[in-house]
Protein backbone atom coordinates (compact mmCIF):
# COMPACT_ATOMS: atom_id res chain seq x y z
CA UNK A 1 0.00 0.00 0.00
CA UNK A 2 1.19 3.47 -0.85
CA UNK A 3 1.79 5.78 2.09
CA UNK A 4 0.28 9.20 2.22
CA UNK A 5 2.28 11.29 -0.32
CA UNK A 6 2.34 14.23 1.98
CA UNK A 7 3.70 12.14 4.83
CA UNK A 8 6.29 10.65 2.47
CA UNK A 9 7.32 14.11 1.37
CA UNK A 10 7.85 15.24 4.93
CA UNK A 11 9.64 12.05 5.98
CA UNK A 12 12.14 12.36 3.11
CA UNK A 13 12.68 15.98 3.93
CA UNK A 14 13.42 15.19 7.58
CA UNK A 15 15.82 12.36 6.70
CA UNK A 16 17.72 14.57 4.23
CA UNK A 17 17.89 17.38 6.77
CA UNK A 18 19.32 15.03 9.40
CA UNK A 19 21.95 13.79 6.94
CA UNK A 20 22.92 17.35 6.07
CA UNK A 21 23.00 18.42 9.70
CA UNK A 22 25.29 15.48 10.55
CA UNK A 23 27.72 16.42 7.77
CA UNK A 24 27.79 20.06 8.73
CA UNK A 25 28.01 19.12 12.41
CA UNK A 26 31.09 16.93 11.90
CA UNK A 27 32.83 19.61 9.84
CA UNK A 28 32.03 22.32 12.35
CA UNK A 29 33.16 20.09 15.22
CA UNK A 30 36.58 19.54 13.63
CA UNK A 31 37.10 23.20 12.81
CA UNK A 32 35.86 24.47 16.18
CA UNK A 33 37.91 21.85 18.02
CA UNK A 34 41.13 22.81 16.28
CA UNK A 35 40.51 26.52 16.53
CA UNK A 36 39.61 26.29 20.25
CA UNK A 37 42.77 24.32 20.99
CA UNK A 38 44.96 26.35 18.69
CA UNK A 39 43.80 29.94 18.79
CA UNK A 40 44.84 30.55 22.45
CA UNK A 41 48.45 29.81 21.41
CA UNK A 42 48.31 32.30 18.58
CA UNK A 43 49.94 35.64 18.99
CA UNK A 44 51.88 37.71 16.52
CA UNK A 45 55.25 36.29 17.62
CA UNK A 46 53.99 32.77 16.84
CA UNK A 47 53.76 33.86 13.20
CA UNK A 48 56.97 35.89 13.05
CA UNK A 49 59.51 33.87 15.07
CA UNK A 50 61.32 30.73 14.04
CA UNK A 51 60.84 27.56 16.09
CA UNK A 52 63.14 27.19 19.09
CA UNK A 53 64.18 23.95 20.78
CA UNK A 54 62.62 21.60 18.18
CA UNK A 55 59.41 23.58 18.26
CA UNK A 56 58.84 23.60 22.02
CA UNK A 57 59.23 27.34 21.96
CA UNK A 58 59.29 30.16 19.49
CA UNK A 59 56.97 30.43 16.52
CA UNK A 60 56.48 28.77 13.16
CA UNK A 61 57.78 31.43 10.78
CA UNK A 62 60.21 29.17 8.93
CA UNK A 63 57.52 26.53 8.39
CA UNK A 64 55.14 29.13 6.95
CA UNK A 65 57.88 30.20 4.55
CA UNK A 66 58.67 26.54 3.81
CA UNK A 67 55.01 25.80 3.05
CA UNK A 68 54.60 28.80 0.77
CA UNK A 69 57.86 28.27 -1.14
CA UNK A 70 57.29 24.56 -1.59
CA UNK A 71 53.75 25.14 -2.84
CA UNK A 72 54.93 27.91 -5.13
CA UNK A 73 57.57 25.63 -6.69
CA UNK A 74 55.00 22.87 -7.11
CA UNK A 75 52.46 25.15 -8.79
CA UNK A 76 55.04 26.85 -11.01
CA UNK A 77 56.01 23.42 -12.33
CA UNK A 78 52.60 21.75 -12.43
CA UNK A 79 50.45 24.60 -13.78
CA UNK A 80 52.23 25.07 -17.15
CA UNK A 81 52.59 21.30 -17.60
CA UNK A 82 48.99 20.59 -16.68
CA UNK A 83 47.36 23.43 -18.59
CA UNK A 84 49.58 22.73 -21.60
CA UNK A 85 48.58 19.07 -21.57
CA UNK A 86 44.92 20.01 -21.25
CA UNK A 87 45.17 22.40 -24.20
CA UNK A 88 46.85 19.74 -26.30
CA UNK A 89 44.28 17.10 -25.42
CA UNK A 90 41.29 19.32 -26.14
CA UNK A 91 42.41 21.61 -28.98
CA UNK A 92 45.29 20.02 -30.83
CA UNK A 93 44.33 16.41 -31.26
CA UNK A 94 41.27 14.42 -32.14
CA UNK A 95 39.89 12.07 -29.52
CA UNK A 96 41.71 8.76 -30.09
CA UNK A 97 43.29 5.85 -28.29
CA UNK A 98 46.31 7.88 -27.16
CA UNK A 99 44.26 10.71 -25.64
CA UNK A 100 42.08 8.17 -23.88
CA UNK A 101 45.16 6.48 -22.43
CA UNK A 102 46.57 9.83 -21.27
CA UNK A 103 43.25 10.73 -19.65
CA UNK A 104 42.95 7.32 -18.03
CA UNK A 105 46.54 7.62 -16.77
CA UNK A 106 45.81 11.04 -15.29
CA UNK A 107 42.74 9.69 -13.53
CA UNK A 108 44.72 6.78 -12.09
CA UNK A 109 47.51 9.09 -11.02
CA UNK A 110 44.99 11.26 -9.19
CA UNK A 111 43.95 8.30 -7.09
CA UNK A 112 47.42 7.18 -5.99
CA UNK A 113 48.10 7.76 -2.27
CA UNK A 114 50.44 10.67 -1.69
CA UNK A 115 52.91 8.56 0.27
CA UNK A 116 53.62 6.60 -2.92
CA UNK A 117 54.47 9.88 -4.62
CA UNK A 118 56.70 10.60 -1.64
CA UNK A 119 58.54 7.32 -2.05
CA UNK A 120 58.88 7.87 -5.79
CA UNK A 121 60.16 11.41 -5.22
CA UNK A 122 62.62 10.17 -2.62
CA UNK A 123 64.05 7.56 -4.94
CA UNK A 124 64.17 9.72 -8.06
CA UNK A 125 64.88 13.28 -6.89
CA UNK A 126 66.50 12.85 -3.47
CA UNK A 127 68.79 9.91 -4.23
CA UNK A 128 69.09 9.24 -7.98
CA UNK A 129 69.27 12.88 -9.11
CA UNK A 130 71.06 13.88 -5.88
CA UNK A 131 68.84 16.88 -5.14
CA UNK A 132 68.85 15.72 -1.50
CA UNK A 133 66.03 16.57 0.88
CA UNK A 134 65.23 19.92 -0.58
CA UNK A 135 62.54 22.32 -1.67
CA UNK A 136 63.32 21.29 -5.24
CA UNK A 137 62.73 17.58 -4.57
CA UNK A 138 59.60 18.32 -2.52
CA UNK A 139 58.27 20.80 -5.07
CA UNK A 140 58.77 18.39 -7.97
CA UNK A 141 57.07 15.59 -6.04
CA UNK A 142 54.12 17.78 -5.11
CA UNK A 143 53.96 18.96 -8.71
CA UNK A 144 53.54 15.36 -9.92
CA UNK A 145 50.97 14.77 -7.23
CA UNK A 146 48.75 17.71 -8.24
CA UNK A 147 49.38 17.44 -11.98
CA UNK A 148 46.46 15.09 -12.72
CA UNK A 149 44.02 17.37 -10.91
CA UNK A 150 45.22 20.39 -12.87
CA UNK A 151 45.03 18.50 -16.16
CA UNK A 152 41.50 17.28 -15.56
CA UNK A 153 40.05 20.52 -14.17
CA UNK A 154 41.69 22.55 -16.96
CA UNK A 155 40.37 20.11 -19.53
CA UNK A 156 36.83 20.43 -18.19
CA UNK A 157 37.12 24.21 -18.13
CA UNK A 158 38.39 24.30 -21.71
CA UNK A 159 35.72 21.88 -22.90
CA UNK A 160 32.99 24.02 -21.39
CA UNK A 161 33.89 26.90 -23.71
CA UNK A 162 31.19 26.86 -26.41
CA UNK A 163 32.26 25.25 -29.70
CA UNK A 164 30.68 28.20 -31.50
CA UNK A 165 33.36 30.52 -30.07
CA UNK A 166 36.01 28.39 -31.74
CA UNK A 167 34.09 28.36 -35.00
CA UNK A 168 33.70 32.12 -34.99
CA UNK A 169 37.33 32.66 -34.14
CA UNK A 170 38.46 30.41 -36.99
CA UNK A 171 36.02 32.00 -39.41
CA UNK A 172 37.50 35.42 -38.63
CA UNK A 173 40.88 34.16 -39.72
CA UNK A 174 42.60 33.10 -36.52
CA UNK A 175 45.24 30.43 -36.43
CA UNK A 176 44.66 27.62 -33.96
CA UNK A 177 46.97 29.19 -31.40
CA UNK A 178 45.31 32.61 -31.75
CA UNK A 179 41.97 30.92 -31.20
CA UNK A 180 43.28 29.19 -28.07
CA UNK A 181 45.05 32.25 -26.67
CA UNK A 182 42.42 34.89 -27.41
CA UNK A 183 39.15 33.07 -27.12
CA UNK A 184 39.39 29.71 -25.36
CA UNK A 185 41.84 30.46 -22.55
CA UNK A 186 40.25 33.74 -21.43
CA UNK A 187 36.86 32.04 -21.31
CA UNK A 188 38.26 28.99 -19.50
CA UNK A 189 40.56 30.91 -17.17
CA UNK A 190 38.28 31.09 -14.12
CA UNK A 191 37.78 27.32 -14.25
CA UNK A 192 41.49 26.70 -14.72
CA UNK A 193 42.34 28.99 -11.81
CA UNK A 194 39.82 27.23 -9.63
CA UNK A 195 41.54 23.90 -10.34
CA UNK A 196 44.94 25.37 -9.55
CA UNK A 197 43.70 26.83 -6.27
CA UNK A 198 42.25 23.47 -5.24
CA UNK A 199 45.65 21.93 -5.99
CA UNK A 200 47.34 24.58 -3.88
CA UNK A 201 45.08 23.57 -1.02
CA UNK A 202 46.13 19.96 -1.44
CA UNK A 203 49.85 20.73 -1.49
CA UNK A 204 49.63 22.98 1.54
CA UNK A 205 48.04 20.21 3.57
CA UNK A 206 50.32 17.43 2.31
CA UNK A 207 52.64 15.67 4.78
CA UNK A 208 53.56 12.20 3.57
CA UNK A 209 54.96 13.19 0.19
CA UNK A 210 56.80 16.17 1.68
CA UNK A 211 58.46 14.49 4.64
CA UNK A 212 60.11 11.99 2.26
CA UNK A 213 61.39 14.59 -0.16
CA UNK A 214 61.78 18.03 1.44
CA UNK A 215 62.91 16.70 4.81
CA UNK A 216 62.08 18.52 8.01
CA UNK A 217 64.81 21.09 8.67
CA UNK A 218 63.62 23.85 10.95
CA UNK A 219 65.79 26.72 9.78
CA UNK A 220 64.73 29.23 7.16
CA UNK A 221 65.43 27.86 3.66
CA UNK A 222 68.16 29.75 1.81
CA UNK A 223 67.87 28.18 -1.65
CA UNK A 224 65.78 25.62 -3.48
CA UNK A 225 68.37 23.05 -2.41
CA UNK A 226 67.67 23.72 1.27
CA UNK A 227 65.70 21.18 3.19
CA UNK A 228 62.58 22.73 4.65
CA UNK A 229 59.68 21.90 6.91
CA UNK A 230 56.10 22.73 6.04
CA UNK A 231 53.38 23.57 8.55
CA UNK A 232 51.69 20.23 8.01
CA UNK A 233 54.93 18.33 8.62
CA UNK A 234 55.69 20.52 11.64
CA UNK A 235 52.32 19.67 13.11
CA UNK A 236 52.89 15.99 12.46
CA UNK A 237 56.29 15.96 14.16
CA UNK A 238 55.21 18.09 17.13
CA UNK A 239 52.21 15.89 17.78
CA UNK A 240 53.73 12.53 16.91
CA UNK A 241 56.83 13.00 19.04
CA UNK A 242 54.97 14.73 21.84
CA UNK A 243 57.17 17.80 21.62
CA UNK A 244 54.49 20.40 22.23
CA UNK A 245 50.81 19.72 21.80
CA UNK A 246 49.88 23.36 22.30
CA UNK A 247 52.23 24.49 19.53
CA UNK A 248 50.95 21.64 17.36
CA UNK A 249 47.40 22.93 17.73
CA UNK A 250 48.59 26.46 17.06
CA UNK A 251 50.16 25.26 13.79
CA UNK A 252 47.02 23.33 12.94
CA UNK A 253 44.88 26.40 13.51
CA UNK A 254 47.03 28.48 11.14
CA UNK A 255 46.90 25.66 8.59
CA UNK A 256 43.12 25.45 8.82
CA UNK A 257 42.81 29.21 8.47
CA UNK A 258 45.06 29.08 5.38
CA UNK A 259 42.90 26.40 3.81
CA UNK A 260 39.70 28.25 4.70
CA UNK A 261 41.00 31.35 2.98
CA UNK A 262 41.91 29.35 -0.12
CA UNK A 263 38.49 27.70 -0.26
CA UNK A 264 36.70 31.01 0.16
CA UNK A 265 38.77 32.33 -2.72
CA UNK A 266 37.80 29.30 -4.79
CA UNK A 267 34.10 29.79 -4.11
CA UNK A 268 34.37 33.44 -4.99
CA UNK A 269 36.02 32.60 -8.31
CA UNK A 270 33.58 29.81 -9.11
CA UNK A 271 30.65 32.10 -8.49
CA UNK A 272 32.07 34.72 -10.80
CA UNK A 273 32.78 32.01 -13.35
CA UNK A 274 29.22 30.74 -13.28
CA UNK A 275 27.72 34.23 -13.42
CA UNK A 276 29.84 35.19 -16.38
CA UNK A 277 29.56 32.08 -18.54
CA UNK A 278 26.14 30.56 -18.06
CA UNK B 1 29.53 40.36 -64.77
CA UNK B 2 32.77 38.53 -64.11
CA UNK B 3 33.18 35.25 -62.35
CA UNK B 4 34.40 35.57 -58.77
CA UNK B 5 34.37 31.96 -57.66
CA UNK B 6 34.49 28.97 -59.99
CA UNK B 7 33.46 25.65 -58.48
CA UNK B 8 34.62 22.77 -60.67
CA UNK B 9 33.46 19.21 -60.17
CA UNK B 10 33.60 19.67 -56.43
CA UNK B 11 32.70 16.80 -54.13
CA UNK B 12 32.82 16.66 -50.37
CA UNK B 13 32.81 13.72 -47.95
CA UNK B 14 32.37 13.38 -44.20
CA UNK B 15 33.95 10.01 -43.57
CA UNK B 16 32.21 7.64 -45.97
CA UNK B 17 29.17 9.87 -46.52
CA UNK B 18 29.23 12.02 -49.63
CA UNK B 19 27.69 15.39 -48.84
CA UNK B 20 28.39 17.24 -52.09
CA UNK B 21 28.31 15.52 -55.47
CA UNK B 22 30.30 17.02 -58.30
CA UNK B 23 29.16 20.62 -57.97
CA UNK B 24 29.81 22.94 -60.96
CA UNK B 25 28.88 26.52 -60.22
CA UNK B 26 30.10 30.03 -60.98
CA UNK B 27 29.55 32.82 -58.50
CA UNK B 28 29.49 36.24 -60.15
CA UNK B 29 31.10 39.34 -58.74
CA UNK B 30 28.80 41.70 -56.78
CA UNK B 31 25.79 39.44 -56.95
CA UNK B 32 23.74 37.99 -54.15
CA UNK B 33 23.57 34.28 -54.81
CA UNK B 34 20.77 32.64 -52.87
CA UNK B 35 21.23 28.96 -52.01
CA UNK B 36 18.06 27.06 -51.14
CA UNK B 37 17.17 23.44 -50.54
CA UNK B 38 15.70 21.18 -47.87
CA UNK B 39 17.58 20.26 -44.69
CA UNK B 40 20.46 17.91 -45.48
CA UNK B 41 20.71 19.05 -49.10
CA UNK B 42 24.31 20.17 -48.64
CA UNK B 43 23.83 23.94 -48.81
CA UNK B 44 25.65 24.65 -45.55
CA UNK B 45 28.39 22.19 -46.47
CA UNK B 46 28.76 24.04 -49.76
CA UNK B 47 29.22 27.29 -47.86
CA UNK B 48 31.70 25.68 -45.48
CA UNK B 49 33.67 24.38 -48.45
CA UNK B 50 34.15 27.90 -49.81
CA UNK B 51 36.11 29.18 -46.79
CA UNK B 52 37.35 25.75 -45.74
CA UNK B 53 35.51 25.76 -42.43
CA UNK B 54 34.68 22.14 -43.23
CA UNK B 55 38.35 21.33 -42.64
CA UNK B 56 37.65 21.64 -38.93
CA UNK B 57 35.27 18.70 -38.95
CA UNK B 58 36.86 15.33 -38.37
CA UNK B 59 36.89 13.10 -41.45
CA UNK B 60 36.30 15.91 -43.92
CA UNK B 61 37.65 15.23 -47.44
CA UNK B 62 37.24 16.91 -50.82
CA UNK B 63 37.61 16.24 -54.55
CA UNK B 64 37.60 18.69 -57.42
CA UNK B 65 38.49 22.36 -57.20
CA UNK B 66 37.18 25.74 -56.06
CA UNK B 67 38.97 28.58 -57.82
CA UNK B 68 39.16 32.16 -56.65
CA UNK B 69 41.15 34.47 -58.94
CA UNK B 70 42.20 31.38 -60.85
CA UNK B 71 43.74 29.70 -57.82
CA UNK B 72 42.42 26.51 -56.28
CA UNK B 73 41.78 27.25 -52.59
CA UNK B 74 42.49 23.62 -51.75
CA UNK B 75 46.07 23.86 -52.95
CA UNK B 76 48.49 22.97 -50.16
CA UNK B 77 50.23 26.38 -50.20
CA UNK B 78 47.04 28.33 -49.47
CA UNK B 79 47.06 30.30 -46.21
CA UNK B 80 43.75 29.19 -44.73
CA UNK B 81 43.55 31.99 -42.14
CA UNK B 82 43.91 34.58 -44.91
CA UNK B 83 41.39 32.73 -47.07
CA UNK B 84 38.83 32.87 -44.26
CA UNK B 85 39.37 36.60 -43.86
CA UNK B 86 38.70 36.99 -47.57
CA UNK B 87 35.44 35.02 -47.33
CA UNK B 88 33.83 36.32 -44.16
CA UNK B 89 31.18 34.08 -42.68
CA UNK B 90 28.01 34.81 -40.72
CA UNK B 91 26.43 31.89 -38.87
CA UNK B 92 22.81 30.96 -38.23
CA UNK B 93 23.03 31.74 -34.53
CA UNK B 94 24.68 35.04 -33.76
CA UNK B 95 27.75 34.35 -31.65
CA UNK B 96 29.15 37.52 -30.13
CA UNK B 97 32.38 36.78 -28.30
CA UNK B 98 32.43 37.61 -24.58
CA UNK B 99 33.97 41.05 -24.95
CA UNK B 100 32.88 44.59 -25.78
CA UNK B 101 30.99 45.61 -28.92
CA UNK B 102 34.08 47.47 -30.11
CA UNK B 103 36.41 44.52 -29.54
CA UNK B 104 33.99 42.20 -31.32
CA UNK B 105 34.07 44.32 -34.45
CA UNK B 106 37.86 44.54 -34.52
CA UNK B 107 38.49 40.93 -33.50
CA UNK B 108 39.59 39.83 -36.96
CA UNK B 109 41.58 43.00 -37.53
CA UNK B 110 43.46 42.39 -34.32
CA UNK B 111 44.21 38.82 -35.37
CA UNK B 112 45.89 40.27 -38.43
CA UNK B 113 48.08 42.41 -36.20
CA UNK B 114 46.31 45.73 -35.43
CA UNK B 115 47.01 47.14 -32.00
CA UNK B 116 45.72 50.16 -30.14
CA UNK B 117 42.36 51.76 -30.63
CA UNK B 118 42.65 55.15 -32.31
CA UNK B 119 43.34 53.74 -35.76
CA UNK B 120 40.35 51.38 -35.52
CA UNK B 121 37.66 53.84 -34.46
CA UNK B 122 36.81 54.80 -38.03
CA UNK B 123 36.69 51.19 -39.15
CA UNK B 124 34.29 50.32 -36.33
CA UNK B 125 32.00 53.23 -37.14
CA UNK B 126 32.00 52.41 -40.84
CA UNK B 127 31.18 48.73 -40.30
CA UNK B 128 28.46 49.45 -37.77
CA UNK B 129 26.91 52.07 -40.04
CA UNK B 130 26.81 49.66 -42.94
CA UNK B 131 24.84 47.22 -40.79
CA UNK B 132 22.54 50.02 -39.45
CA UNK B 133 23.71 49.30 -35.92
CA UNK B 134 25.76 52.44 -35.32
CA UNK B 135 22.92 54.67 -34.10
CA UNK B 136 21.79 52.01 -31.65
CA UNK B 137 25.16 51.34 -30.04
CA UNK B 138 27.39 54.36 -30.63
CA UNK B 139 27.14 55.43 -26.97
CA UNK B 140 28.04 52.06 -25.53
CA UNK B 141 30.78 50.60 -27.68
CA UNK B 142 32.53 49.37 -24.55
CA UNK B 143 29.50 47.53 -23.22
CA UNK B 144 29.45 43.75 -23.47
CA UNK B 145 28.24 42.47 -26.83
CA UNK B 146 26.36 39.71 -25.00
CA UNK B 147 23.86 42.32 -23.77
CA UNK B 148 22.57 43.14 -27.28
CA UNK B 149 19.30 41.71 -28.58
CA UNK B 150 19.36 38.79 -31.01
CA UNK B 151 18.84 40.95 -34.09
CA UNK B 152 21.47 43.43 -32.94
CA UNK B 153 23.89 40.59 -32.26
CA UNK B 154 23.45 39.26 -35.77
CA UNK B 155 24.07 42.69 -37.29
CA UNK B 156 27.13 42.96 -35.04
CA UNK B 157 28.33 39.64 -36.45
CA UNK B 158 27.93 41.00 -39.98
CA UNK B 159 29.81 44.18 -38.98
CA UNK B 160 32.55 41.98 -37.53
CA UNK B 161 32.84 40.25 -40.87
CA UNK B 162 32.88 43.56 -42.78
CA UNK B 163 35.78 44.71 -40.59
CA UNK B 164 37.85 41.94 -42.16
CA UNK B 165 37.61 43.86 -45.45
CA UNK B 166 36.58 40.63 -47.18
CA UNK B 167 35.76 40.13 -50.86
CA UNK B 168 32.90 37.76 -50.10
CA UNK B 169 30.29 37.48 -47.41
CA UNK B 170 28.94 34.00 -46.73
CA UNK B 171 25.72 33.87 -44.74
CA UNK B 172 24.41 30.62 -43.32
CA UNK B 173 20.70 31.10 -42.61
CA UNK B 174 21.44 34.42 -40.91
CA UNK B 175 17.82 35.19 -40.06
CA UNK B 176 16.62 31.79 -38.91
CA UNK B 177 16.23 32.90 -35.30
CA UNK B 178 15.12 36.47 -35.88
CA UNK B 179 11.85 38.36 -35.89
CA UNK B 180 10.51 39.90 -39.16
CA UNK B 181 11.72 43.42 -38.34
CA UNK B 182 15.28 42.30 -37.59
CA UNK B 183 15.15 40.16 -40.72
CA UNK B 184 14.07 43.15 -42.81
CA UNK B 185 16.94 45.22 -41.42
CA UNK B 186 19.45 42.55 -42.33
CA UNK B 187 18.02 42.09 -45.83
CA UNK B 188 18.23 45.84 -46.23
CA UNK B 189 21.89 45.81 -45.27
CA UNK B 190 22.57 42.98 -47.71
CA UNK B 191 21.07 44.87 -50.67
CA UNK B 192 23.35 47.79 -49.93
CA UNK B 193 26.38 45.63 -49.27
CA UNK B 194 26.34 43.98 -52.68
CA UNK B 195 27.70 47.21 -54.16
CA UNK B 196 31.03 46.30 -52.62
CA UNK B 197 30.84 42.60 -51.91
CA UNK B 198 29.88 39.33 -53.45
CA UNK B 199 27.33 37.68 -51.20
CA UNK B 200 26.30 34.05 -50.90
CA UNK B 201 23.17 33.60 -48.84
CA UNK B 202 22.14 30.14 -47.69
CA UNK B 203 18.57 30.21 -46.51
CA UNK B 204 15.79 27.90 -45.43
CA UNK B 205 13.35 30.65 -46.18
CA UNK B 206 12.70 30.53 -49.92
CA UNK B 207 10.82 33.83 -49.76
CA UNK B 208 13.98 35.44 -48.46
CA UNK B 209 15.87 34.22 -51.51
CA UNK B 210 13.09 35.59 -53.71
CA UNK B 211 13.35 38.95 -51.99
CA UNK B 212 17.09 39.55 -52.04
CA UNK B 213 18.93 37.11 -54.32
CA UNK B 214 19.94 38.04 -57.88
CA UNK B 215 20.41 34.40 -58.76
CA UNK B 216 19.29 31.35 -56.87
CA UNK B 217 20.80 27.87 -56.68
CA UNK B 218 18.72 24.87 -55.68
CA UNK B 219 20.46 22.01 -53.88
CA UNK B 220 19.00 18.57 -53.25
CA UNK B 221 20.75 15.57 -51.67
CA UNK B 222 24.18 17.05 -52.22
CA UNK B 223 23.55 17.86 -55.87
CA UNK B 224 23.14 21.22 -57.51
CA UNK B 225 19.84 20.77 -59.35
CA UNK B 226 19.84 24.12 -61.07
CA UNK B 227 21.00 27.69 -60.80
CA UNK B 228 19.72 30.78 -62.58
CA UNK B 229 18.20 34.25 -62.20
CA UNK B 230 15.91 34.28 -59.18
CA UNK B 231 12.84 35.28 -61.25
CA UNK B 232 13.31 32.36 -63.54
CA UNK B 233 13.94 29.83 -60.77
CA UNK B 234 10.82 30.92 -58.95
CA UNK B 235 8.52 31.20 -61.99
CA UNK B 236 9.79 28.85 -64.66
CA UNK B 237 12.45 26.47 -63.36
CA UNK B 238 13.90 23.88 -65.74
CA UNK B 239 13.70 21.04 -63.27
CA UNK B 240 10.45 19.73 -61.83
CA UNK B 241 12.04 19.13 -58.42
CA UNK B 242 12.91 22.83 -58.11
CA UNK B 243 9.31 23.73 -58.80
CA UNK B 244 8.03 21.16 -56.32
CA UNK B 245 10.31 22.41 -53.57
CA UNK B 246 9.63 26.09 -54.11
CA UNK B 247 5.89 25.48 -54.20
CA UNK B 248 6.17 23.60 -50.91
CA UNK B 249 5.30 20.14 -52.24
CA UNK B 250 8.20 18.77 -50.14
CA UNK B 251 10.71 20.35 -47.79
Amino acid sequence: MRINPRLEQNAVKVVLMVLTATTVGILLFIIVFILRKGVPVLELSFLTRNPVDMGRGGGIFSTIVGTLVLTLVAVLIAAPLGVGTAIFLTEYTWENRVTRIIRFGADCLAGIPSIIFGLFGFILFVTKLRFGWSILSGGLTLAFMILPTIIRTSEEAIKSVPASYRQVSFSLGSTRWQMVARVVLPAALPGIVTGIILSIGRSIGETAAVIFTAGSALHLPTSIFSSSRTMAVHFYILAREGISMSNAYGTAAILVIFILIINLLTYYLMERFIRKYS
Amino acid sequence: MTTAIRVKGFSHFFGSAQTLKGIDLDVLRNEILGVVGPAGSGKSTFLGALNRMNDLVRGSRTEGAIEIDGKNIYDPDVNVAELRRKLGMVFATPVPLPRSIFENVVFGTRLAGSRGRASLVELVQDCLERTTLWEEVKDRLDASALKLSGGQQQRLCIARVLALRPDFILLDEPCSGLDPISTAKIEDSLRRLKEDYTIILVTNNTKQAARVADRTAFFLNGELIEVGPTDKIFTAPDDRRTDDYLRGRFG
